[in-house]
């Protein structure tokens, strides 16, 4: 029986999988991805769109928020940066699709960065009342800035074009969704092993020890903002082409609230647990809109009452994992593996 | 010159309930740490309730207070119990977490009992115009104006002569010597919530008078980041001095500029505040360097 986990190569002791069951999972989890679209039905692969951006955010999130201690209110803000950014280069400027999908990610990585600044003098809960302000801000120049952004109105963004074939559909958009999130979840977990995670980990442990060990903390607080920023832009992009239509009420705090509470859910400075979070937050509001549908025959005023019902119980439930596991599902995952490994004598 | 004055006074009587708002939030952060984003939501509970009872009960008009008092002191020292006191020690982003999941059921309820559409209230304090001068205001904002400074000159005395006061003091300088000195830490966090709860509730009622009971009065609550900021987040002159310079500055920007600036003016200068002097006009600076 196990005893623990031993490394005789220092490649082993550094791989992302270290043991057979976690390449199977892996294996697994890919194998599920790969082969979802031809099975699922046309709302499936629509809600595993959506997971599938979530995650992409969440991922972005999690970086700065998880792993480096930043707290920030102003993930829908810049969401909105890389959805606008992506809109207004297709349809104003002409600019293919593809190319906005690396623009619009640099540019809200430039964006996260200006209002990473203030984090030089502040933090903790100062830092999150700036990024509110940031929030609030970039939303307001959206809705007010009509000759780009059309204001208040929709930005309709035109269908992807792929060898002359527009890319309009759910199932074919699953693909560059999750292509994407592969990108994005692979280039984070390397990202974590260079001396860069490493100092976020250390400034997000302690600040000021960090900076007494050579940490330049203004420099990697600000490079946290930006790479953080840059992954979510890109999730506003792939926003902006695959919903074709770009509007400011997508981006308002309340998506920032939701994405933090997905991390917070999730797990904080976890992958897997960016997952988890996200898949979950997007499932539960469609868990409560079908089941308050199937019941609405028994209880008439339910149907009316799903949108609070989904307000509350998103409240109860980040209540509830703050009080009862504040390290999130990653924590549930990561017990029941424990359980098992040793199981039946689990002591 | 008309325009001015009728800005300034508008201005100012915003700028009053948005200090009573900010009022509640400066109590909690003063004695326990907690930044609360559910204070718009507590304010948006005092006004239903008051609605309710008023409106929906006809109950007459000290009552309904009355109750609607009592209600708020229960929910606060309810918040406090259920969600905060577990979280003692957890890490700033839990606690900050944990208020903002507060604030959604508080208006999950509060749609499912009235729904989301926008009451009139019949006014209970009186609001005819008055002449001020050359301008003109309704008299329930002048009332709004003078229960406002009633209330914060009411604690000011509550924090320098009263034992409460004294105590909760001493419990936000420092939790371990308060401890040490007999004061019950537990019982100080239970006053500071409910006493916010009704300054909510109260400045609830007020705006419900003025402009009526609907979701939106929740925004209260996050425009009240800027007026803490600029004041200083444990001090309560701060809370009254921010939110008549806020309240005054989005009236001038709103008459003067328009352009929708006035919704974002507080946020821009809530960044600059940050930058230039983060801790406020009166805030107690925590000074920590390498």
């Amino acid at each position: 029986m196990d005893s623990g986990v031993f490394f005789t190569t220092y490649q082993a002791d550094m791989a992302l999988r270290r043991t057979p069951l976690q390449k199977l999972r892996l294996a697994l989890f890919i194998l599920f991805v790969l082969v979802f679209p031809f099975i699922g039905n046309n709302y499936g692969v629509f809600l595993m769109n959506q997971i599938g951006i979530a995650t992409i955010g969440a991922l972005g999130l999690n970086l700065l928020v998880g792993y480096t201690g930043q707290i920030s209110l102003g993930q829908g803000a810049f969401l909105a940066v890389g959805a606008y950014t992506a809109g207004v280069l297709v349809t104003k400027l002409g600019v293919p699709w593809y190319v906005t999908l690396l623009i619009a990610p640099l540019f809200t990585a430039f964006v996260g960065a200006v209002f990473g600044i203030p984090s030089l003098r502040l933090k903790g809960l100062y830092l999150a009342i700036a990024t509110l302000a940031a929030q609030e801000i970039i939303i307001w120049i959206v809705t007010h800035w009509d000759s780009v952004t059309g204001g208040v109105h929709a930005l309709v963004v035109p269908p992807p074009m792929l060898f002359g074939v527009p890319i309009n559909r759910d199932r074919y958009f699953y693909w560059l969704i999750w292509g994407t999130v592969g990108f994005t979840a692979l280039t984070i977990a390397n990202l974590l092993r260079t001396h860069y995670g490493r100092a976020f980990v250390a400034i997000r442990d302690h600040d000021i020890a960090a900076e007494i060990m050579g940490i330049d903390i203004f420099k990697y607080k600000v490079l946290a903002f930006a790479l953080s920023s840059f992954y979510v832009g890109l999730a506003g992009a792939l926003i902006a082409h695959w919903r074709s239509i770009v509007t400011w009420e997508r981006f308002t705090i309340d998506v920032s609230i939701v994405y933090l509470a997905m991390i917070i859910i999730g797990g904080l400075g976890s992958i897997s647990g960016s997952l988890f979070g996200a898949a979950f937050m997007t499932l539960l509001p469609a868990v409560i809109n079908n089941v308050g549908m199937a019941f609405k025959d028994v209880f008439p005023r339910l149907e009316e009452w799903i949108p609070y019902l989904q307000q509350a119980l998103f409240g109860l439930i980040i209540i509830l994992f703050l009080i009862v596991e504040p390290r999130g599902l990653h924590k549930f995952w990561q017990d029941l593996k424990n359980y098992f490994k040793l199981w039946p004598f689990s002591y | 010159m008309d325009t001015f004055i009728h800005l300034t006074v508008s201005g100012l009587t915003n700028g009053l309930i948005l200090a009573l708002a900010a009022l509640g939030f400066v109590l909690i952060y003063k004695a326990s740490d907690v930044i609360n984003f559910a204070q718009g939501e507590f304010l948006l509970v005092g006004a239903y309730f008051i609605y309710a009872f008023i409106v929906q009960f006809g109950f007459p008009w000290p009552l309904s207070l009355a109750f609607t008092l009592l209600l708020a002191v229960i929910l606060g020292v309810l918040v406090e119990r259920l969600v905060l006191r577990p979280l003692i020690g957890e890490p700033i982003i839990s606690i900050i977490m944990a208020t903002i999941g507060l604030s959604s059921l508080l208006r999950a309820f509060v749609s499912m009992i009235w729904g989301n559409v926008p009451r009139s209230m019949p006014p209970f304090i009186p609001s005819q115009p008055v002449r001020l001068g050359p301008a003109t205001v309704t008299a329930d904002r002048l009332w709004a104006v003078a229960i406002a400074v009633v209330i914060l000159a009411l604690f000011t005395v509550f924090f320098r002569f009263y034992k409460e006061g004294i105590a909760m003091r001493a419990v936000a300088d420092d939790q371990q010597a308060a401890m040490s000195m007999g004061v019950s830490v537990s019982k100080i966090f239970a006053w500071a919530w409910s006493i916010s709860a009704v300054v909510a509730a109260i400045a609830g009622a007020l705006l419900a008078n003025i402009v009526g009971v609907g979701p939106e009065l929740a925004s209260f609550g996050l425009h009240v980041f800027p007026v803490v900021i600029l004041g200083g987040l444990d001090s309560i002159p701060g809370a009254l001095l921010g939110g008549l310079i806020i309240g005054l500055i989005e009236s001038y920007v709103g008459g003067y500029i328009g352009l929708g600036l006035h919704q974002v003016i507080a946020f821009v200068i809530l960044v600059f505040i940050l930058m230039v002097k983060p801790y406020g006009l009166f805030g107690q600076e925590r000074i920590e360097r390498v």
